[in-house]
This record gives C-alpha cells, sequence and structure tokens, in this order.
C-alpha cells in the first residue's frame, strides 16, 4: 500500500518523536496524539495509516524510551526510512515491531509528499512519485531471526519455555 | 593481537576467549535496572514474555526517579506499577522516595555495578557506570524485559575509539567540559555504536565524580558505552561499598582502536553547549552576556557531592539574581546529607537559591522548574534538545556546575572567574 513521505531532518531526537511532558502514561494510542508534535505540530493530526517517515542521520537519538516508537507505530505509520539510526531506537524499533529501514540514498532523494511503496522483505522503497527506486542497507541475521519470530516478545518466550523444559 | 577493556568484558560475559568488533554474542548481565518511565511498558512485556519472576532477585534495581515525588495522578499510578512489582517480587533493591536517588547517582553509591560488570538500564545513561571500568549500557524497555527474565542479552561488539586527554586543565575545568569539548568536536552521532574510552594524564587525575560526569555523556555523541580502566581511586570508591565481587579489565597496549582522538587541554576554557544539541560547544567567553531565567544543578551528569562543592564555592557568600531562579538539586539523599553537613545546602539557600530532594524532574521537563516560552536556563544536565525543559520555544545551555553557579549569580552565561 503507498503512502505519504513526512520529511524529517538530521538527529531527530526522541524528545522531539514523544516529548517527556507526555510520559506518564504509555498507552500508544494516547502518545501517538502528540508524536512528533515539538517538530511538526500537524504531523500527528494528519498522519495516516500507511505514510512513511524519511529522515537524515541518527534518526531516534537520546532517550531510551520505547514510547518514541510505540508512539510512532500508533499514529499508523508503516515505516521509518533514515540514513541512519541511533542504536537504541534502532532495537526497540524491531523489538516493538515498527518497521524501519536505514538508506541514505532514500534520506537525500525523498522530499516530503512523495509517494513511496515500501518493499520490507526486500528492503526496497519505491518512490512513486519520482519513479526511482532505492535500495536499503539489509538487516542484520539475527535481527531477521528476531522478526522471524514475531518479534524479541515471542523469542524471549520460547526461550522461558526450553530453559523450564531442560 | 590484544583487547579493548570492553572487548574482555564482553568476551568473559560471553564465555569466549576473545571477541572481535561487529560480532553478536550473548552475554550474561550482573544488574538490570529501570526507572518509573520505562519500567511500567518493561513489566508489561516481561508478563507478556510469560516471565514468572526475575531472573535474580538481587540484580534487578527499580529506581522511581523521573517523576517523582509524584508529579501528577498519572505519574502516581506508574509509580505505583513498579512499587507493586517490586513488592510481588521481593525486589530488595527498589528504593522509594525519600531513600532514594537519581538511578546513576544511586546505584555506583551503593555499590550496585563495579568494575568488570556487564549493566543494561533501560534508560540511555546507564552508561554512566563505565566510569568504574564496567560494560554499561543503555536499552529499551523490551529489551530490558528480556533481560530481567533472561539474565543475559544479545549485544553486537562494539568497536572502540580511544580518546586521550594531555595537559594540565585549569582551576575550573571538571569531566563535564571535557565531555562536552569532546562531543563537539565528534558530533551527536560521532561515536555512534562505537565505545568510547577515555584515557590520559588527565583522566588519571579526573575525580571519580569527574569520570562519572563523563561517561554519563557518551550517549551524547552516540556511544553504546564509555568507559574508563579501573585504577587505585577507581578501587578506593569500589571499595567497602561494593555489594558484589568485582573484576578488574584493562585494555592491552596492542588493543586495536577504530580511532584515537589526543587532546590537549591546557588552555580549554568551561565549555557550554548552545541550544539545540549537546555539540553545539562554545568556549563560555563565546557565550557569555546571554540573558538567563534559571539555572538547574543537579541531574545523573552533576548532581555529585564534588559538583555541589565546586557550585558552594562560588555561591557562598554571593547572592542569586534577582531575576534568575536557581534550583539544586541532590544526587541522592547521601550526597544531600553530606552537603548538609558541609555547609553546601545553607550556602545555596542563603544565595537565593532553592533545593530539591533527589529527582530527575526538571532535566526532561518533567516538574520541578519547566520552562516557559522563550525562558533561557543554563543546566548542569545533559540535553538541550527543542522542548527538553519545557516549552518548546524554551532554551537550555549545557554546562558545568562552576559556570552555572557563576551564571546564577550574574544573570547572564559568566565565566566563572568573573564572579568567584
Amino acid at each position: 500500500m503507498p503512502g505519504r513521505a513526512w520529511k524529517f531532518g538530521d538527529d531527530v531526537d526522541t524528545d522531539v518523536i514523544i516529548p517527556a511532558r507526555y510520559l506518564n502514561v504509555s498507552e500508544p494510542e494516547e502518545l501517538a496524539r502528540h508524536c512528533m508534535e515539538d517538530a511538526d505540530p500537524q504531523f500527528a493530526r494528519e498522519v495516516r495509516p500507511g505514510d512513511v517517515i524519511v529522515a537524515g542521520k541518527n534518526f531516534g537519538c537520546g532517550s531510551s524510551r520505547e514510547h518514541a516508537p510505540l508512539a510512532i507505530k500508533a499514529c499508523g505509520v508503516a515505516c521509518v526510512v533514515a540514513a541512519t539510526f541511533a542504536r537504541i531506537f534502532y532495537r526497540n524499533a524491531f523489538n516493538v515491531g515498527l518497521p524501519i529501514l536505514e538508506c541514505p540514498e532514500a534520506a537525500e532523494r525523498v522530499a516530503a509528499g512523495d509517494v513511496l511503496e515500501i518493499d520490507l522483505a526486500g528492503g526496497l522503497i519505491r518512490n512513486l512519485t519520482k519513479g526511482e527506486e532505492y535500495r536499503a542497507r539489509p538487516v542484520p541475521d539475527f535481527m531477521r531471526e528476531i522478526v522471524a519470530a514475531g518479534g524479541l516478545v515471542p523469542f524471549v518466550a520460547r526461550r522461558l519455555a526450553e530453559r523450564r523444559r531442560a | 593481537m590484544g583487547m579493548t577493556v570492553t572487548e574482555k568484558i564482553l568476551s568473559a560475559a560471553s564465555g569466549r576467549e576473545r571477541v572481535e568488533p561487529g560480532e553478536l554474542v550473548w552475554c550474561r548481565v550482573d544488574l538490570v535496572l529501570a526507572n518509573d518511565i520505562t519500567a511500567p511498558v518493561a513489566i508489561r512485556e516481561f508478563e507478556r514474555m510469560g516471565a514468572d519472576r526475575p531472573f535474580d532477585s538481587e540484580r534487578v534495581a527499580l529506581v522511581p526517579d523521573h517523576f517523582t515525588p509524584n508529579k501528577d495522578i498519572r505519574s502516581a499510578e506508574q509509580a505505583r506499577v513498579v512499587r507493586e512489582f517490586a513488592r510481588r517480587h521481593a525486589l530488595p533493591y527498589y528504593f522509594e522516595v525519600g531513600r532514594m536517588g537519581i538511578e546513576h547517582c544511586l546505584l555506583p553509591e551503593q555499590g550496585l555495578v563495579g568494575p568488570g560488570e556487564v549493566i543494561v538500564g533501560a534508560d540511555s545513561h546507564t552508561c554512566t557506570y563505565g566510569a568504574l571500568g564496567a560494560f554499561a549500557t543503555g536499552v529499551g524497555s523490551t529489551d530490558l524485559a528480556a533481560a530481567m527474565a533472561l539474565g543475559e542479552i544479545w549485544l553486537r561488539v562494539p568497536p572502540s575509539c580511544k580518546f586521550v586527554y594531555h595537559g594540565t586543565p585549569g582551576p575550573w575545568i571538571g569531566g563535564k567540559d571535557l565531555i562536552l569539548y569532546t562531543i563537539g568536536q565528534i558530533g551527536v552521532d560521532g561515536a555512534l555504536y562505537r565505545a568510547m574510552e577515555f584515557a590520559g594524564p588527565v583522566i588519571n587525575n579526573l575525580s571519580m565524580d569527574g569520570r562519572f560526569t563523563m561517561c554519563n555523556m557518551a550517549v551524547e555523541a552516540g556511544a553504546k558505552n564509555g568507559i574508563i580502566a579501573p585504577d587505585g581511586r577507581t578501587l578506593d570508591y569500589v571499595r567497602g561499598r561494593a555489594k558484589r565481587p568485582w573484576r578488574v579489565f584493562t585494555s592491552d597496549p596492542d588493543a586495536s582502536y577504530e580511532r584515537v582522538y589526543e587532546f590537549d587541554v591546557t588552555d580549554l576554557e568551561p565549555q557550554v553547549a548552545l541550544p539545540h544539541s549537546p555539540a553545539n560547544v562554545r568556549p563560555v567567553s563565546r557565550a557569555a552576556g546571554i540573558e538567563i531565567d534559571q539555572v538547574v544543578i543537579g541531574s545523573c551528569t552533576n548532581g555529585r557531592l564534588e559538583d555541589l562543592r565546586v557550585a558552594a564555592r562560588i555561591l557562598k557568600g554571593r547572592t542569586v539574581h534577582p531575576r534568575v531562579r536557581l534550583i539544586v538539586i541532590p544526587g541522592t539523599q547521601e550526597v544531600y546529607l553530606r552537603a548538609l553537613e558541609e555547609g553546601l545546602i545553607a550556602a545555596f539557600v542563603e544565595a537565593g537559591g532553592a533545593v530539591s530532594t533527589p529527582t530527575c524532574g526538571p532535566c526532561l521537563g518533567g516538574h520541578m522548574g519547566v520552562l516557559a516560552r522563550g525562558e533561557r536556563a543554563v543546566a548542569t544536565t545533559n540535553r538541550n534538545f527543542v522542548g527538553r525543559m519545557g516549552h518548546p520555544e524554551s532554551e537550555v545551555y549545557l554546562a558545568g556546575p562552576a559556570v552555572a553557579a557563576a551564571s546564577a549569580v550574574a544573570g547572564y552565561i559568566a565565566p566563572p572567574e568573573e564572579v568567584a
């Protein structure tokens, strides 16, 4: 399903993704109402399911708050594409099931409002507006294992069950 | 080929002879940590994992420090989730208001982290404990839940970068100035996914409190961990506190570094990070004169006894500028008591400052000093992102306690020697 691109710059920090003043709750739907509020107050109101966030380097830097990928996911964002990700955000996104792709070329070429189609399994980003295609960096094998298990929660549940049997 | 201190800790924790940067390893963890914002999410995920109990009740630390003492009803509910979990599992290291501290000041002080250990915390500033020669890194709540259930975590071995400091720093220079300067040089992603190893004669002479400050802000350069190999000073600090046996690892002379940075800090001025990035760093003389509304001295970065001593040296016998609100927050109850005994608290109150029980409060714009639109603060905290301390149009200038205290007196950003 194609979605529109929302464009952000470098070093988007988790305080901007979800300001701490809203962290007295942890329900994703409540967090989503304030997602990206300090960078673009329109975002939370106008984002549509299937839209894509495209940003520069070091996306998700700062606080370890998992509320950041939870808020983005609950907005209906289909994927975050960035030139690079901060490391805690990268892990958190996988753990909460928010699709992310690392792709410096897309970060450079995509403009706000471009219509994108994401092929997660193939790591491909198609820009239907510009008629271009960008290939994302491959996901590390081990992360694929976690995704294949359905996320970290079922992965750990399975390990715990194995231990109980052992 | 030798190994770095980070690689040695991760090899020991994963039961291997050696590890290489880039390798994925499962490591046993010596302690897991969460706070009142991150623990409720971790507890929810922990239960979804079907875990009955933490892997070891003595290796879980829960510190409600962000929105405590409870700032509103919703925060109170979050704090209650953490408290009830701690009771249910009889966790000895749950720290209640009145007996607690800011997590990264508290755990080293309580001897809950030690050299050679692997610590993961659902808080990005968990990297603080690298000052003790531990491998310590921040994770999200679900990773924390997994570590709390399994007693282990998967980690990618980071390449190490070494930062060597030479020279004789000036009298007002502390760990904060060294780390701000470093982040200013390499940028907020200058050490992305890397280990930042701090070394050299200046580090050897740096106090433990200064070392905690440096490792604390490694994450502001994108690092996975900051680390300083243990020396006599480290062991003096650890002895008599440590609740578990520790192990000293140091880097081999032929260890391999992705990059080595050498800095001469003899003429380094106190440093200030301007809005809205911890890498937007200038010498204080190039930020001097900017009028301010608030000064915050405290946080997991600079809420330790030495920080309060430096601030009191400047504030004692002087008064806070009429336009400025000074808020001082000792990092732990023990720091608070010692500061009381040493007369530091009296100096702050007599100068016209407010002193608070330990809390992260204003650092993240939670409570105890939130900024209004257009207001400016000098803070000894760690982040000056848009909206970090309150209104999205407010501004935070990061500095060490000397510049913060001098600015509180002057009413504008001021070098310490202008006031003291």
